[in-house]
């Protein structure tokens, strides 16, 4: 039987597993998202709470001075961080839980071994897992974040012979792992493995372009769900089993659900290199049809005044520009002449999907405006104006008609169709793809470079007095 | 295999489906929240950060439980916060839904 001390614990953790289901159940639906959240945080309030009623713990300063400081730099930062800069903050704070799970695996072999306390398979596996797991998601995440943060190159980084030395670094962490759980290895293979995993999962993520982040953080994400579930095993706490395999299964449909909108398996985003192939197509293209049509603040005013309806297409540029809110006075400017304004939001518009509803939002555009790929693809033929600010391969037609093409297969918004197409772009570069865009060059599309926001500001003063 | 591991791996095999159901109907507007939610949720780890910190007597193991607890702490807090930043721009615009302002 357990005692009182035992039993409350166990009653808070059931407790708490019901919280998060329940908060992940109304995380999956806009209206009760918020509700969800600060569901799942009670539920954690109380998993924790309990977790100190716990005898094993014999002194509270580690713990109170760890979480007071660890609670500090979390919540500065989730305060401060930008809305663009979104899904590396997730990695940041994804890698965090990683290292927890890893050091915690580490911690408890190093004291069960110094005791002597003999160590079975399910738990030694556990903790290779968990370590190697946690260690993984550690590093990639902090790659990933370097590389959204543009500390690192976007681009995927890759050398000769990438593929056998990532092999063998993956063959010698299932080696020194085999040997750890069959009690042939010291203390000492266990820190070895826990660096090599390390080194792993930088390497794992270095290939892969920034674009391919948002898939990548997911993928990590539900890694570290995983690691946290195993080391549930290893401390013999069901809490953490349940608490990380939601998170592993749901973040694994998640990453599914991702990837399915790029039209890209997970294997193609981990494996394939993005930007480095399909460069000798696009060029052969670009020679064919080389004229780019720009067009004045003034011209876009006008054109936009008389247009009966508009659809604009945000892109991650205008997240960069922080042009969200600039967009939205200038959309209003036109409601309030009778011009039809919608927003046509790709499911991977912005840097994750989902994080261009997330800006729009913030600059309090209705949402009844925002139209989701499906809805707006039949409307373009019937669109006076089209207006790109600062998207560029989800409106790359070469994803429909150009079986050559690195993007080949991604759904679009076929932005083509429509009667006239204004692009608002800082200049001729690239988008994550790192390959051009025949939109560019249509008849029907005229280019406004400029910063996003300033030319909005423009268009927008323009439209005074048209 | 103990009792207790089977118990585990039950236990482990049920939450997977039920991570699975729960999440299946979720539409794309949501995917950046919900991915930052469920990072908070695995923040959960801190819990053995606890444990071990809590325990240590030795300074090897005080300091690997003590940035353990640092860095979960970290995930738990940061995580939930910022999604709440997140999810309160999505409430935000019922209110200010006037299409001819």
């Amino acid at each position: 039987m357990l005692d009182f001390h035992e039993s409350a614990i166990a009653v808070a953790y059931i407790v708490a597993a019901v919280l998060f289901i329940f908060g992940l159940k109304q995380l999956s639906s806009p209206a009760t998202a918020r509700a969800g959240n600060r569901l799942a945080a009670l539920g954690m309030f109380v998993a924790l709470g309990a977790t100190l009623l716990d005898r094993q713990i014999i002194s509270f300063w580690l713990i109170a001075g760890g979480t007071l400081l660890g609670a500090a730099i979390g919540i500065y930062f989730a305060r401060t961080v930008q809305m663009t800069a979104m899904p590396q903050m997730v990695a940041l704070f994804n890698g965090m839980g990683g290292g927890t799970a890893a050091l915690v695996s580490v911690a408890e072999y190093l004291r069960l071994s110094r005791d002597g306390i003999l160590i079975g398979m399910g738990e030694s596996t556990s903790i290779v897992l968990g370590t190697a797991i946690g260690a993984i998601s550690f590093t990639g995440s902090l790659i990933a974040f370097g590389k959204l943060q543009e500390i690192l190159s976007g681009k995927p980084l890759q050398f000769p012979l990438q593929r056998l030395l990532n092999a063998l670094i993956l063959l010698s962490v299932l080696v020194l792992g085999g040997l750890i759980v069959s009690g042939r290895a010291s203390t000492n293979a266990l820190w070895l493995l826990f660096a090599t995993a390390l080194v792993l999962g930088a390497m794992f993520v270095l290939p892969i372009g920034g674009g391919d982040m948002p898939v990548v953080i997911s993928i990590l994400n539900s890694l570290t769900g995983l690691a946290a579930a195993l080391t549930g095993f290893v401390l013999h706490n069901q809490m953490l089993v349940v608490a990380g395999v939601l998170v592993g299964a749901s973040g694994t449909l998640l990453t599914l659900l991702m990837s399915r909108a790029m039209n890209r398996s997970v294997g193609n985003v981990l494996f394939g290199a993005f930007g480095a192939a399909g460069g000798g197509a696009a060029s052969t293209a670009s020679t064919e049809q080389h004229t780019i049509r720009q067009t004045t603040v003034e011209d876009t005013a006008i054109a936009l005044a008389y247009a009966r309806s508009v659809v604009i297409v945000p892109g991650y540029g205008l997240a960069v520009a922080e042009a969200q809110h600039t967009v939205r006075e200038l959309a209003t400017d036109l409601e309030k002449r009778g011009v039809d304004v919608k927003y046509a939001i790709h499911p991977v518009a912005g840097r994750m999907p989902g994080h261009m509803n997330v800006l729009l939002a913030e600059a309090n555009v209705p949402y009844d405006q925002l139209l989701e790929m499906e809805q707006v693809n039949g409307e373009f033929p019937q669109t006076d104006v089209v207006l790109v600010v600062g998207a560029n391969d989800v409106v790359n037609p070469a994803a429909r008609d150009d079986p050559t093409s690195s993007i080949y297969g991604m759904p679009i918004l076929d932005v083509d169709r429509a009667r006239n197409i204004i692009v608002l772009k800082r200049s001729m570069g690239h988008g994550f793809a790192g390959i051009d865009n025949a939109l560019f060059y249509h008849e029907k599309t005229r280019m406004l470079f400029g910063d996003a926001r300033q030319s909005l500001t423009q268009v927008g003063q323009a439209l005074k007095n048209a | 295999m103990s009792n207790e591991l089977v118990l585990g791996i039950y236990v482990f095999i049920m939450a997977i489906f039920v991570g699975y159901e729960v999440i299946s109907r979720v539409p794309s507007v949501l995917h950046t929240p919900l991915m930052s939610g469920t990072n908070a949720i695995h923040g959960i780890v801190v819990l053995g950060a606890f444990l071990v910190a809590g325990a240590a007597d030795t300074t090897l193991l005080r300091v690997l439980g003590f940035i353990a607890v640092v860095f979960g702490a970290a995930n738990v807090f940061g995580g939930f916060v910022v999604t709440d930043r997140m999810l309160e721009m999505f409430k935000k615009k019922a209110p200010t839904e006037n299409k001819n302002a």
